[in-house]
């Protein structure tokens, strides 16, 4: 049995792993979607109450949270590429895990020039 | 020597048989996958650019006020831009959420639950989301300052 598991390809190695954070966070998008169609709908009621209602977003915790939203945005899209690749690209399949780390590196390179930027907006007033 | 990697088989069965409806669902399950695919591509392309343009141009999350909203839906571009924005990543993660359930959810009542308020969601965000893009009016507020208001 352990050696069967320690031979297994995909459970407990990158393809199983990116598998539950696609997951995750496309459960987490989702929500978000749903809470932000209703705060953009504020703008059907009163300029005020859409102002008081994206307020919200300018409080600093909220702020912090929205790059997890978009940490979360930029894995699941730049993961879903990848699965496209899998399914699409004779070679996918064969590279899989190799495109995962290819995954991690322009999740990097998108997102740490949005946190500085954010953040500085966030908490530079 | 090490044993060649072996893949078990999936668990089947859970919860009792599957209820199958008598009538072929045709190629739904197909159909469906393939717009995850197709839509996903769009949805980079939607969701990175509404990001920018709202997040990193300007003054980032300060410049987001009534006023700003108004200004990018005096232009269809953005009207359609959110539009297409609003339906395909409702649609996308309302099969997605589908897809959850049949996965985790065995019991046919709880199945059931689930997906009709998953479907209820989805309608109410659709057509409220809709409606507040194409129903948008700059001039709500009667003392607005607004260039398009004043010049009535």
């Amino acid at each position: 049995m352990a050696s069967s598991v320690a031979g297994t390809l995909y459970r407990g190695r990158e393809g199983m792993w990116t598998w539950v954070l696609h997951r995750i966070t496309g459960v987490a998008i989702f929500f978000f979607l749903f809470a932000h169609v209703i705060d953009t709908a504020m703008v059907r009621v009163s300029p005020h109450a859409y102002n008081s209602a994206v307020d919200t977003y300018k409080n600093p915790v909220v702020g912090v949270l929205e790059l997890g939203l978009v940490a979360a945005v930029l894995y699941h899209g730049l993961n879903g590429v990848r699965i496209i690749l899998v399914d699409f690209w004779e070679k996918g399949p064969r590279y899989q895990r190799q495109m995962t780390y290819g995954v991690a590196v322009l999740f990097v390179v998108l997102f740490v020039p949005f946190a500085i930027r954010h953040l500085s907006i966030v908490f530079g007033g | 020597m090490a044993a060649p990697p072996s893949i078990e088989a999936p668990r089947t069965n859970i919860g009792g048989p599957r209820r199958r409806s008598p009538r072929s669902k045709g190629n739904f399950e197909l159909n469906s996958w393939l717009f995850m695919r197709g839509s996903g591509l769009l949805l980079l392309v939607l969701v990175l650019g509404h990001l920018f343009v709202n997040l990193m141009t300007g003054e980032g999350v300060h410049q987001i006020d009534f006023a700003f909203v108004a200004g990018k839906w005096a232009n269809p571009f953005w009207q359609f831009w959110d539009l297409a924005l609003l339906w395909l990543a409702e649609l996308h993660g309302t099969n997605g959420l589908r897809t959850i359930i049949n996965d985790y959810s065995s019991k046919p009542t709880n199945r059931f639950a689930l997906k009709a308020l998953l479907y209820f969601s989805a309608l109410v965000v659709l057509i409220l989301g809709t409606l507040v893009i194409f129903t948008f009016d700059p001039c709500i507020d009667p003392s607005s300052t607004l260039s398009v208001c004043s010049a009535k």
